[in-house]
């Protein structure tokens, strides 16, 4: 990604710490205010960062993928539910938990076997049947939520997933809450660090981006083209499937329709923004993490703007990033269009 | 298709009877991939009614097949009963699934026109949650600021009103695309998020029903002088409808017989091409758009106008959603978004009907509408299941993030 795009990131970044100061300001100190405030930030942009991955492993290999929001609201229901029967079979939390996480990787495996499916086999236009899994997950979850638990209390899992300490650095006094996190969170930065060293270092990365870029170039060295899109989309909804778990499983224990809230096209954008790298693609679902930690604080500091203004702040954001006005991106080349073999 | 449908003055009775025999067919033809779609969505979303299902079979099946019974086969069967009879089985029946399907014409030619024109609107529930909110405004609103209005005003400026909303709604990303190439699928949805939280602003804020014993977030009733009142008493069917199918033929005589609908359709299938041939591409993305917005802000401004006469915030009703299956269900023509935008509000009038006879959730009405675009998109499972050949060209629908 270019220093101008990261720089401009850095300083829109700064800029909402300082109106939270402000806003803040007498109700609690002041480093006190960005520590907490840069903590939320690392959790809310969880779904995003791990969206946007699963956008680039789709996308470098050539698959349009909007139904990252479905595989995430799939995930997400899924996960819960197995986390309930886990519970309610008489496995411990944690481990009624994981068996939630799996439940939710899976889904999200299955969903994109699907999207690959549709798009790579049957060659249908990836946009409509991103559309597909958008509509299908809306409709299972729903319909699921409302037959399984029809006119009873909706359960709610037996928990979410325990804070990890990092060793030394959690312990600095005030700064150190914010490496206390979660896993999930604290895996997607892992995998951004995997993601961009697998793309850019390793074999498997350039035949990736080999048949996302030039596909008819791919196939004749002897890249089996269909093989890497189908594993890319898979490893895509296996990523999407645990930002799924992060919205059941490590926020909140429990599930609505429509949890998602578009998370999922968000993380999109922010995989535009990042000109599909992976550290691109971070920084910009921290961008995006920020502007809702700045919603969430301006509610607790009891800010006089309604609330809805703020909560527009990420969705104007992401429309101003996909302008281009901080340089343009340029997507694989392939993106988006299905290979016929010759 | 059009030559055929008029033989020329020297043609002789046999060809012309051949070539109608030949529409017939061509038109049949077209029906078939959709509707075995359709029912194969049914029957997959009968085997989720009857695998998700539980309890002892209700008192009405008692005299049913034994097997039926055991193997709980009746739910599907009695689920599916109950939706044909609340959707066709009186005259009210049939009134109601008029009222669900007229918003679902309007936003399914929204998306239709914005396929047509390269474009995939996935905006249509922000801009009918606009041009419902203007509407209602001009209906309650206007007057306190230009006195009283007579009706031959009102109602035609709070239907304009809300179709302008939409249309500047529409607009806005169209003209992202246009001028930054933001991708109209993201920003249509971003769209949607914004009006959704104007809406909830004003709906809690300024324009609330200032009554007392008002707890929803809802305007005030509209003036009756903003009010189309329903053509049969106890009947809510309404003028909404008849306007719905004429702005459907408006739709088709814009698309195909205007200098205006052929840049439209040029742009959407080659913009390059459109660009050689000196047409002003750009322009025409965002009058694509706001053309599409308008038609969803009709959606909008009717439902105000001719039936609820006051917008209530709604959230996630998936107007959207459900619109873009209504336009591909229809294969984009405006004729056929009508048959697709009846049959959708039939399954949803019918469906609470099923929910009050089965207990079978209304949300499976989602997941057989993801069945349907699923084979409507993939025509070619349909084709492998039925043993149908493949004819014709295919739609190009969509295009990548570039520009």
């Amino acid at each position: 990604m270019s220093l101008n795009r990261f720089l401009f990131i850095l300083l829109a970044i700064l800029v909402l710490i300082g109106v939270t100061e402000a806003l803040g300001q007498g109700q609690a100190p002041p480093l006190l205010i960005a520590v907490s405030f840069l903590a939320t930030t690392l959790q809310v942009a969880t779904p995003l960062t791990l969206g946007a991955l699963s956008g680039i492993y789709c996308e470098r290999a050539g698959v349009v993928n909007i139904a990252i929001e479905g595989m995430m609201l799939g995930a997400a229901f899924f996960g819960w539910l197995a986390s309930i029967y886990a519970g309610a079979a008489g496995l411990p939390m944690i481990a009624a938990l994981l068996v939630g996480v799996l439940a939710a990787l899976l889904t999200g495996a299955l969903l994109a076997l699907l999207h690959a499916t549709l798009s790579i086999t049957f060659k249908v236009d990836q946009i409509i049947s991103g559309t597909v899994i958008n509509i299908l997950a809306v409709g299972l979850t729903g319909f699921l939520n409302r037959a399984l638990f029809f006119q009873q209390e909706v359960p709610h899992a037996p928990g979410v997933l325990p804070t990890i300490r990092i060793p030394l650095l959690a312990d600095i006094p005030v700064v150190g809450r914010i490496f206390q996190q979660q896993p999930i969170t604290l895996l997607a930065i892992a995998l951004v660090v995997f993601t961009h060293w697998l793309l850019f270092s390793t074999r498997w990365g350039l035949r990736t981006r080999a048949v996302g870029e030039h596909p008819l170039a791919a196939d004749t060295v002897g890249i089996n083209v269909y093989r890497m899109r189908y594993a890319n989309v898979l490893i895509g909804g296996v990523i999407a499937g645990l930002a799924g778990a992060y919205f059941t499983l490590e926020s909140v224990p429990s599930f609505e329709p429509g949890q998602t809230a578009g998370r999922g096209f968000i993380a999109l954008a922010a995989m535009i923004f990042g000109n599909w790298t992976p550290f691109g693609a971070w920084s910009a679902a921290l961008l995006f993490g920020a502007a809702q930690a700045l919603q969430i604080n301006a509610q607790f500091f009891g800010l006089k703007v309604p609330s809805q203004f703020v909560g527009m702040l990420p969705y104007i954001l992401t429309m101003i990033a996909l302008t281009g006005i901080v340089g343009r991106t340029i997507p694989p080349a392939a993106d988006g269009k299905a290979y016929e073999k010759a | 298709m059009s030559e055929k449908s008029s033989p020329g003055p020297g043609s002789t009775s046999e060809e012309s009877k051949s070539s109608l025999a030949s529409i017939v067919s061509e038109g049949a033809r077209g029906l078939l991939v959709p509707l075995l779609a359709v029912f194969t969505a049914v029957v997959i979303g009968g085997v989720v009614i009857w695998l998700t299902g539980t309890g002892p079979a209700p008192a009405d099946v008692k005299g049913w097949p034994g097997f039926l019974v055991q193997s709980g086969l009746w739910r599907p069967i009695l689920a599916y009963s109950g939706l044909v009879q609340g959707a066709f089985g009186s005259r009210r029946a049939l009134s109601e699934t008029t009222v669900w399907a007229t918003p679902y014409i309007f936003a399914g030619l929204a998306v239709a026109l914005a396929f047509k024109g390269g474009l995939f609107n996935i905006g249509a529930e922000g801009q009918l949650a606009l041009g419902a909110l203007i509407a209602a405004w001009i209906g309650f609103g206007l007057p306190g600021i230009t006195g009283p209005l007579p009706a031959i005003v009102h109602v035609p400026l709070a239907i304009l009103g809300g179709a302008l909303a939409g249309a500047v709604w529409g607009a806005i990303p169209g003209w992202l695309k246009a001028r930054t190439g933001g991708h109209e699928v993201i920003n249509t949805i971003m769209m949607n998020y914004l009006a959704l939280l104007l809406s909830s602003y004003l709906l809690n804020g300024p324009w609330k029903d200032p009554d007392p014993t008002n707890v929803v977030a809802q305007t005030p009733p509209i003036a009756q002088s903003a009010r189309l009142t329903p053509i049969f008493a106890d009947y809510r069917f309404h003028w909404g409808f008849i306007l719905a199918l004429l702005v459907a033929l408006a739709v088709y005589w814009l698309l195909w017989k205007t200098t205006l609908g052929f840049e439209i359709r040029t742009v959407g299938n080659n913009p390059s091409a459109a660009r050689y041939a000196g047409m002003a591409v750009e322009r025409m993305i965002v009058l694509t758009m706001a053309l599409s917005g308008m038609l969803a802000g009709l959606a909008g401004s009717v439902e105000v106008v001719a039936l609820n006469y006051g917008h209530t915030l709604s959230f996630n009703i998936g107007y959207g959603f459900d619109a873009i299956t209504i336009a591909l269900l229809g294969k984009t023509n405006p004729l056929g978004v009508v048959l697709a935008a009846i049959l959708f509000g039939a399954l949803r009038n019918g469906a609470s009907r099923m929910q009050f006879l089965t207990q079978v959730p209304v949300d499976i009405i989602s997941v057989i509408q993801a069945l349907i675009l699923l084979f409507v998109a993939a025509d070619a499972i349909v084709r492998y299941i039925y043993r149908i050949r493949a004819r014709g060209t295919k739609l190009v629908l969509t295009r990548g993030w570039g520009g």
